[in-house]
């Protein structure tokens, strides 16, 4: 890319920040993230915040701090696993969780994660089987998700999928639902309307 | 007693037990859960890593046909549980999120006001049916059995609804009054990592080999569960830790429900116990008669 698009590109960065950091703060209690006192209690609850590289409580000071890229270039918001530990714990009520699902979906759109990234190959997945049957399709995403991202692990997969089919656990076909057309008739509306 | 009944993907295959106890619970203690026609998945959180508007619409198209039938959802799973308060709560919360759920919602011809309550089972049976009724109709009691309640993370959480945020107590009441004992169980709300287990393997194999550990130093001989997803990762991936730590795990995890379904004299079978990977060996299931014969 020619250098002098460079400014530009650097605006439009810093007006997708400030975007961003206007939707946080905007939904509902969003602006309590101002009263962070730093105490890290959300870090101690979190059952997962030892493989962090970024602490929940380091998120919300970066966070304030503007250093959004930062905080999207991390492990942390694929690894979060929404179990509000750190949520009902905040002493000054931020919602940690909500931010990092805001953070992880920006993430998303900005396609900031390495390729045959497990977490992504996995929403995909589940994405396309609601809109392809409305429902989950365990044995398809399964199949799907480790071809995209680990082929070796297949035959664990497939051990563990055969003992749950034995036990009618497991499907061989999705069910899908009669009314699909409508899901997907909501999911485009809704598409349309999400950065309205 | 009459409620709209959201399944949900897991306990139409893998939450195969959890399905088949709820409903014999149900019908046995006389509540009607009539199955909502056509529901659609919840989106869990897949959809809300995505976007947010999509994440409630599609949960909301449920909810939508529920108004139509008149009464409140029963929702077992605790991730569609959440997903579909959630929704309630965001429609309740933001005039933004509202409209634009209204309107995707109108792209299929639906509507919803927001005023369809959603229910887990727990919740229902203990306050709505009662522990007295409950112990009344057992026929069966648990013999002292030592059980761990594990509620996990997303029913309780993230806003106080039946019981409380970080030490709840619904299920240890309701394994007490079948007569089990029920362990000190300090991880009854942490996180099995839901999704983990698949996207980040090595993470989640340590946290349920810390609550399997947990619950056998309180003494637990088996653990019960109240999510699909809490069960399948407890209980699919035991061989694996066991593999990984060099441990010696072999907890069965059941269903509340299960448990639940034995003592009112329901058949195991009817009840999916048979389908269960780590089996029970030694439930101490007596019947109430022989204790006051004794």
């Amino acid at each position: 890319m020619p250098k002098t698009l460079e400014p530009i590109k650097i605006k439009r960065e810093a007006e997708l920040r400030e975007a961003f950091l206007k939707e946080v703060i905007g939904m509902p209690h969003g602006e309590k993230i101002k009263n962070c006192i730093q105490c890290g209690t959300c870090t101690g609850a979190c059952p997962v915040s030892r493989w962090m590289d970024i602490t929940p409580r380091q998120v919300v000071a970066l966070f304030r701090a503007g250093m959004i890229e930062e905080i999207l270039h991390s492990r942390t918001i694929w690894i979060c696993a929404s179990c509000y530990a750190c949520r009902v714990r905040c002493p000054s009520g931020i919602k940690v969780t909500e931010t990092l699902y805001a953070l992880k979906r920006l993430a998303i759109d900005k396609k900031i994660f390495p390729k045959r990234f497990p977490v992504h190959v996995l929403s995909e997945a589940f994405v396309s089987n609601l809109q392809k049957y409305g429902r989950n399709f365990e044995l398809g995403l399964g199949i799907r998700y480790y071809l995209a991202t680990n082929p070796l692990k297949l035959m664990s997969g497939a051990r563990f999928g055969l003992s749950m089919m034995k036990r009618g656990r497991m499907a061989i076909r999705p069910s899908k639902i009669k009314k699909v057309r409508e899901v997907r008739a909501i999911i485009n509306r809704a598409r349309e309307l999400e950065g309205i | 007693m009459e409620f709209a009944y959201y399944p949900g993907c897991s306990l139409e295959h893998t939450g195969k037990p959890y399905d088949q106890s709820v409903r014999e619970v149900f019908k046995t203690l006389g509540i009607t859960l009539r199955e909502i026609e056509d529901w659609n998945c919840c989106g869990a959180t897949m959809y809300m890593s995505i976007s947010k508007t999509i994440a409630y619409a599609v949960t909301a198209r449920n909810l939508a046909i529920a108004q139509t039938m008149g009464c409140d959802i029963c929702a077992p799973c605790n991730s569609c549980y959440t997903i579909l308060r959630k929704a309630n709560r965001y429609i309740a919360w933001d005039p933004k999120v509202r409209d634009k759920i209204r309107s995707a919602l109108k792209a299929a011809n639906l509507t919803y006001d927001g005023h369809v309550d959603v229910r887990h089972p727990l919740d229902i049976l203990v306050n709505d049916i009662g522990l007295d009724t409950i112990e009344k109709r057992a026929k069966k009691y648990f013999d002292g059995l030592r059980v761990a309640p594990y509620y996990g993370c997303q029913i309780v959480r993230p806003v106080k609804h039946f019981d409380e945020l970080d030490d709840p107590m619904t299920m240890d009441h309701l394994l007490s009054a079948l007569g089990a004992n029920v362990v000190p169980f300090a991880d009854k709300v942490r996180c099995c990592g839901g999704m983990l287990m698949t996207t980040y393997e090595e993470i989640a194999l340590d946290l349920n080999n810390e609550l399997l550990l947990n619950a056998e130093e309180g003494g637990a001989e088996i653990i019960a569960t109240a999510c699909p997803l809490c069960q399948m990762n407890l209980e699919g991936y035991q061989a694996k830790i066991n593999e990984k730590y060099h441990t010696n795990h072999s907890m069965p995890i059941v269903y509340f429900t299960q448990l639940l379904g034995l003592a009112l004299g329901i058949e195991a079978g009817k009840l999916g116990m048979d389908t269960l990977l780590v089996k029970p060996k030694d439930l101490k299931l007596k019947s109430k008669d022989k204790k006051v014969a004794a």
